[in-house]
């Protein structure tokens, strides 16, 4: 048994400390010993918990047991999960933070004695609030989560789902939510709670279903941060002061990356979350690109073109994911080096389903970070570069974004790909990116279209070289 | 008159989203999938407060509804928590430096 002022020290050390594991994510270089930071606070919180409580009894060891099951299922998954699961994988971890913010609230409900809160009907006002807070955004986060996991999985269509009357609906739910915990703290009712967790369990499944796959990095980014929200608002509630920082760090870690995303597509975050891109634009661009020339070759040319270049800008893209294809590509590149050609790699900040998914794809091939760079950094060179290698990404290319003020992706950042002596496009067929446009680039003189799944050509490039 | 506990966790709360936000800036980009899930497996502390639910009863009414939310709240946490470091882990082990550098 530890003290009250004892314990309150050791979770302000555990906050500091995941202070310092996203401090530590400033460069590769520092980021292992970040996680280890982070390790040893969350060990800190939790050793610290079970000496304030000192009950040592055989619900201790029931603890320990259900402590031990998750931790063998979550090493399990940790290991097992390849890396262009990434974006599934943390979604699915959202959810479980979001269910288990839930559990607590409805543990504090029921109850309060063990959280020195009141009596069952007379919970503290302040603590009822943050409690029905915390559980209303944990609802959100996790039937947000499972919307977003289901349709990163393929399970559920990653098209926009938009019915008439959406937002209405949406917010007038919404306002409901804030009226049922107003009535919730004025009468202590449980009824109330269990409405209120249910109606924001819906609220949290109608805000993902209208956005489409291509909007999900700013879907997690957001469901990140409700779960930082959540686990805040329980912080309040179990006045907790790891919790509380903890929340607000992930919460406001969550936002940036939501607002990092959105100016990666030039759309605000409302524009996002309302779902629904350029469902309304096809009709008026479809008819007279179809028969625009296009010239397309095969893996002997790429290789020719690649072996006579100086320099190659490879730009990866959400389909290299989906076609396992970083490893080949990385054979292609060791390849292209061996033949004295530089070789840099080109980010947009939303290619792929979430921040930062194609970094770690390189890594993961063993691609070197330091020739891996973000649109800023890289922009510039396509004017000077031979050839760049455009692998599974479209509509973070198009130029059109730059010129065509009526596009939908007009002012989106884009990367400068046009201005390459020439451009190898790996794609499947001529349809059009997500948002729904055709892209100017394949009708180029100097672009030559692979048609092609990305980790076959890429291998028979290789071949060829 | 004296000042509510309330307000000195607010302040508290307050300072650390601008701490977060100073820190998360500095991120790099390329770090930026570890940093959510490394994010995910903090923000299960929130584990703290289902052990105290699950170690609420008595020897006798260790199964209590409240604790038994407790009991799975631990549960989800910990899959997190695990899954959450374990896979940061991994995915930071990748990140290497060019070898032969000239």
């Amino acid at each position: 048994m530890i003290s009250a002022n004892l314990s309150a020290i050791f979770y302000l050390i555990s906050g500091v400390l995941f202070i310092l594991a996203l401090r530590g994510l400033s460069s590769p270089e520092t980021s292992r010993q970040g996680n280890l930071f982070g390790v040893a606070g969350m060990i800190i919180a939790i050793t610290v918990t079970f000496l304030s409580i000192g009950n040592f009894s055989i619900g201790f060891v029931v603890v320990l047991i259900f402590l031990l099951v998750g931790g063998l299922i979550g090493a399990f998954i940790a290991y097992k999960i390849p890396m262009t699961a990434m974006p599934e994988l943390v979604a699915g971890f959202h959810s479980l933070v979001g269910l288990a913010a839930v559990f607590v609230a409805i543990a504090a409900f029921l109850n309060p004695e063990a959280f020195n809160l009141g009596t069952p009907g007379k919970i503290k006002l302040g603590s009822l609030i943050e409690m029905s807070i915390g559980a209303a955004v944990g609802a959100i986060t996790f039937s947000g989560s499972i919307i977003a996991f289901l349709k990163l999985q393929g399970i559920m269509s990653g098209s926009p789902i938009t019915f008439k009357g959406q937002h209405l609906l949406n917010g007038l739910i919404l306002i409901s939510i804030i009226i049922l915990i107003y009535l919730l703290c004025s009468t202590q009712s449980s009824n109330l709670f269990w409405i209120l967790l249910a109606v924001s369990f819906l609220i949290g499944f109608l805000l993902i279903i209208p956005i489409g796959g291509a909007d999900m990095p700013v879907v997690i980014s957001m469901l990140n941060s409700y779960s930082g929200w959540a686990a805040a608002g329980i912080g309040f509630t179990l006045e907790n002061t790891a919790l509380i920082i903890t929340g607000a760090l992930v919460g406001s870690s969550g936002a940036i990356l939501s607002y990092i995303m959105c100016k990666g597509m030039n759309r605000s975050f409302f524009n996002v979350i309302l779902g629904g891109f350029g469902a309304t634009e096809q009709s008026s661009s479809s008819q007279n690109k179809e028969q625009r020339p296009v010239k397309s070759g095969n893996a002997d040319d790429a290789a020719f073109l690649m072996k006579n270049a100086s320099s190659v800008i490879i730009v990866p893209g959400y389909g290299m994911a989906v076609a396992q294809a970083q490893h080949a590509l990385r054979e292609m590149v060791d390849t292209l080096k061996k033949n004295d050609i530089k070789v840099s790699y080109a980010i947009h900040p939303v290619a792929g389903r979430m921040p930062g998914h194609m970094n770690v794809l390189l890594a993961e091939a063993n691609v070197p970070y330091d020739e891996v760079f973000e649109l800023e950094e890289i922009n510039n060179d396509f004017a000077n570069a031979d050839v760049a290698f455009v692998i599974g990404a479209n509509d973070v290319t198009n130029p059109v974004a730059k010129t065509d003020p009526e596009s939908p992706i007009y002012g989106m950042p884009v990367l400068d790909v046009e201005k390459c002596k020439s451009v190898l496009f790996v794609k499947r067929s001529l349809s059009p990116g997500y948002a729904g446009i055709d892209n100017d680039l394949f009708y180029q003189e100097n672009t030559l279209m692979l048609f092609a799944d990305a980790k076959k050509m890429t291998e028979d490039i290789t071949k060829n070289l | 008159m004296e000042i509510d506990p309330f307000i000195f966790r607010l302040s508290i709360f307050i300072l650390s989203i601008f701490v977060g936000y100073y820190v998360v800036w500095s991120v790099t980009p390329s770090l930026h999938t570890p940093l959510m899930s490394v994010t995910n497996a903090i923000s299960s502390v929130i584990i703290v407060g289902a052990i105290i639910a699950g170690l609420a009863g008595n020897s006798n009414t260790i199964f209590n509804i409240s604790s038994i939310f407790g009991f799975l709240a631990i549960g989800l946490a910990a899959i997190n928590i695990f899954g959450g470091f374990l896979v940061t882990q991994r995915m930071l082990a990748m990140y290497k430096k060019k070898k032969k550098n000239k």
